[in-house]
């Protein structure tokens, strides 16, 4: 009996669930790395590839990363805010999982972007800015540290001096359509991950349309995986060592 | 022994209160119907012969000119309120019983005995524009009311202390139909042979509950003047609203904010006082008039998400005074100033909920009441409209199925979702919507600007496009045209309401829906 129990307690200890593992393992690195380095939840399409951290910015060049991005945090019950983007599509956001209750939106604030943006950040999680024009170094650092303080992250759809990560999509395909026929049905890109000079982490994204137009409100399924190529971390150091060398 | 009591009846309330808020006069014959039948109808429609119980036809049939009016218990209510705040004024302690009938205790010999209280109230009511009074006084409230309901336009009739059971005796027991639910009694006791309230009163007490039950008795109890009910007197609503009045008038914006920092907290503290808070508050500003009244200038209704604080109902006199000044409240840097001095300034609570609903959690109100104060600050510097919150409602093209609502304010006038929406533009929904609509080209091979004639066809093949931030681009695809012919029985509206739409991809992998016209092509969104 006693056997038993041991035996069932060995069991138990071994096959503790990888997520928890995973759990401990970011929050041991968040202690290390400071307070400022939570991660703050990403859209599960996206996560493999880019996991937000607080305090950091990142730029994307399309409107829908921009979203996806701002959903996966609103998803998971945090407040975002949009600066300078007056033609969000409401839908789209909320076919992706954009909570419109906790959503702010300052359509057009002029030559006043920075301040409210600043201000933005000290109240909600994550802010999506849509610079007008190029933005100089010491406006961006100012938000930066902003953002460290704050622990929020801020998504640039447009140029930014310092990014910590880039994400384009590139060879979009949309297939649907013909040569006056048909209509716009659903979209693959090939997404990529810049960070730094490192080479870009790569994975083909499929963003899947409504089948039916009379049901449109049916909650959409999300950009959906299809293929990723697996990262290979080893290869990368590998090639940089060689760089290097 | 209880004291005397007084009650004040206006005859056929529901049609006098439906004729005023209609100001219609109220000489018109009018008839108040409940589901096709007629519930209550004034004097000029009796003398034609309209009944109450009567259908709409038969009443219609007896006076064609007859006003129908829709029956609304609310506006009753709300039209009865200022007889009882009158009534009020000359004695507190109102028990209103329904709309158009009232009690108070008899004043004794305040006003010099009862009947010339009864006519001070009558005077004071007329004055009030109710000229349809009449009144009478009783030891208790059946008697009276019945008494009321003998007297003539504007006089009273006073029933001597323990005179109750001799003045009911001569009263048909049909008096008793004032009471709604006493219908089939009367009926009962008709068929009985009990023709007047005495036949009924002399009946014994103990065989009256035996054979007509509880509700017998107590109706028996009545008709025998030993009426039991106790008025159940109103509080008077409590004042609620403040204000402030500036001596000299001031016309800075800044000076008038300063200034009624203190009546907001007064405001605030009042309300905290009765475990309320205000959830909406109209603001009004008021200027000198030529002859020296106020003229209220500005007044808006202003609502909040949670409940006003002292600090915004400062913003929000801010705003609507530097909005009134200048038409928007964009422009922060400008110097604020008025078109007129202000003399007052009045914050009245149009929604005041309890404060319990409103309380902050054990630990604090948490992350919501943060963007709060942060969207606050944000408004503060860019303007009130200038945070809003987007919000998704019904509709066919991409801008017309979204909607912004400045923050703080609530949602209203919007469309259902959960329609069907024909004709709506099908597939993915766009990340970018334009609100209105951008002026485009799309060029065939030749270099000729492509358009769709009266047979809905396109005269070429759409091959190079404007769209906004790429400029020209090479078309990959495209779908359409998808003609529509919308709203075309307005006058004005979106330019795009007769349009051909498409969808074009650009050879940068863009999507764009656009809109060909008679003007030309626009974009309308964009898929990103």
């Amino acid at each position: 009996m006693f056997e038993q129990m041991f035996d069932h307690r060995g069991v138990s200890a071994s096959a503790v669930e990888p997520s928890v593992v995973a759990q401990l393992r970011d929050r041991m690195a968040a202690m290390q790395g400071g307070p400022t380095r939570l991660p703050v939840p990403t859209h599960p399409t996206l996560s493999p590839l880019l996991q937000l951290r607080a305090g950091g910015s990142y730029g994307v060049d399309s409107a829908s990363l921009a979203l996806a991005l701002m959903a996966g945090a609103s998803a998971a019950g945090e407040w975002v805010a949009v600066v300078g983007w007056p033609d969000l599509g409401v839908q789209a956001a909320l076919d992706l999982g954009v909570d419109l209750a906790r959503t702010v939106l300052v359509p057009d604030p002029a030559e006043h972007w920075l301040e409210a943006t600043a201000a933005l950040v000290d109240v909600v999680k994550l802010v999506v800015l849509r610079p007008r024009g190029r933005v100089d170094a010491k406006a961006a650092g100012v938000l930066d540290a902003r953002l460290r303080k704050r622990s929020a992250v801020l998504v640039v759809w447009g140029e930014w001096p310092r990014c910590e990560a880039r994400l384009t999509t590139e060879a979009t395909r949309w297939s649907g359509l013909d040569q006056g026929a048909g209509r716009l049905r659903d979209r693959r890109a090939r997404l990529a991950v810049r960070r730094g000079s490192a080479p870009p982490r790569q994975a083909d994204l499929w963003f899947p349309g409504t089948d039916e137009p009379l049901a449109p409100m049916e909650p959409v399924r999300p950009a959906e995986r299809v293929r990723s190529s697996p990262v290979r971390l080893e290869s990368v150091d590998g090639r940089g060592a060689r760089e290097v060398g | 022994m209880a004291g005397r009591v007084l009650v004040v009846w206006c005859p056929d309330w529901s049609v006098v209160a439906a004729l005023a808020d209609e100001e219609l006069s109220l000489a018109l014959p009018a008839a108040v119907l409940s589901r096709n039948v007629v519930e209550v109808c004034n004097g000029p429609a009796r003398t034609e012969g309209v009944r109450r119980g009567m259908r709409r036809r038969d009443a219609q049939a007896r006076c064609p000119e007859l006003l129908l009016l829709e029956v609304n218990p609310d506006r009753d209510a709300r039209a009865f309120e200022p007889v009882l705040a009158a009534v009020e004024a000359v004695r507190p302690g109102v028990a209103p019983l329904r709309p158009g009938l009232l009690a108070i205790r008899a004043p004794g010999r305040f006003y010099g005995g009862e009947p010339h209280a009864a006519a001070l109230l009558a005077e004071t009511l007329v004055d009030a524009g109710v000229w349809d009074v009449r009144i009478g006084v009783a030891d208790d409230l059946f008697t009276a009311e019945q008494a009321a309901r003998r007297a003539d336009v504007q006089t009273h009739v006073v029933v001597e202390p323990g005179e109750s059971a001799v003045y009911l005796r001569a009263l048909p027991v049909e008096a008793l139909l004032a009471d709604g639910a006493a219908t089939e009694l009367v009926s009962l006791l008709r068929r009985l042979g009990l023709r007047t309230l005495g036949d009924f009163a002399a009946l014994p007490g103990g065989d009256v509950g035996r054979r007509f039950g509880a509700y017998g008795a107590e109706i028996w109890r009545r008709a025998r003047g030993e009426d039991t009910t106790l008025l159940g007197a109103r509080r008077p609503p409590p004042e609620l609203a403040c204000e402030v009045v500036f001596e000299p008038p001031l016309e800075s914006v800044e000076a008038i904010c300063f200034s009624v920092r203190t009546t907001t907290e007064t405001f605030v503290a009042g309300l905290a006082e009765r475990q309320l808070v205000a959830t909406a508050v109209r603001v009004e500003a008021s200027c000198a008039g030529p002859r020296g009244e106020d003229v209220v200038v500005s007044s808006r209704a202003w609502l909040h998400p949670r409940h006003f604080s002292a600090r915004d109902l400062v913003d929000r006199v801010h705003w609507q005074l530097q909005g009134q000044a200048q038409g928007s409240v964009r422009s922060r840097r400008s110097v604020a100033a008025i078109a007129e001095p202000v003399t007052r300034v009045r914050f009245v609570p149009e929604v005041a909920e309890p404060a319990a609903a409103h309380a902050e959690a054990l630990w604090g109100g948490g992350a919501d009441e943060l963007v709060e104060r942060g969207m606050a600050r944000v408004q503060a510097m860019l303007g009130y409209d200038a945070v809003v919150v987007p919000v998704a409602q019904g509709g066919r093209t991409p801008a017309a199925r979204q909607a912004v609502v400045p923050w703080g304010e609530r949602s209203v006038g919007l469309r259902p979702v959960d329609r069907p929406w024909p004709g709506q533009v099908p597939g993915p929904a766009p990340v970018r919507v334009f609100a209105e609509p951008l002026p485009s080209e799309v060029l065939d091979a030749g270099g000729v600007p492509v358009r769709v004639d009266e047979r809905g066809w396109v005269t070429g093949e759409p091959t190079t496009v404007r769209v906004p931030d790429a400029g020209w681009l090479p078309v990959d695809a495209w779908a359409g045209p998808w003609p529509v012919d919308e709203a075309w029985w307005e006058e004005s509206g979106s330019p795009t309401r007769r349009a051909a739409r498409f969808q074009v991809v650009g050879v940068d992998g863009r999507a764009w829906l656009m809109a060909c016209t008679d003007d030309g092509w626009w974009v309308e969104a964009g898929y990103d």
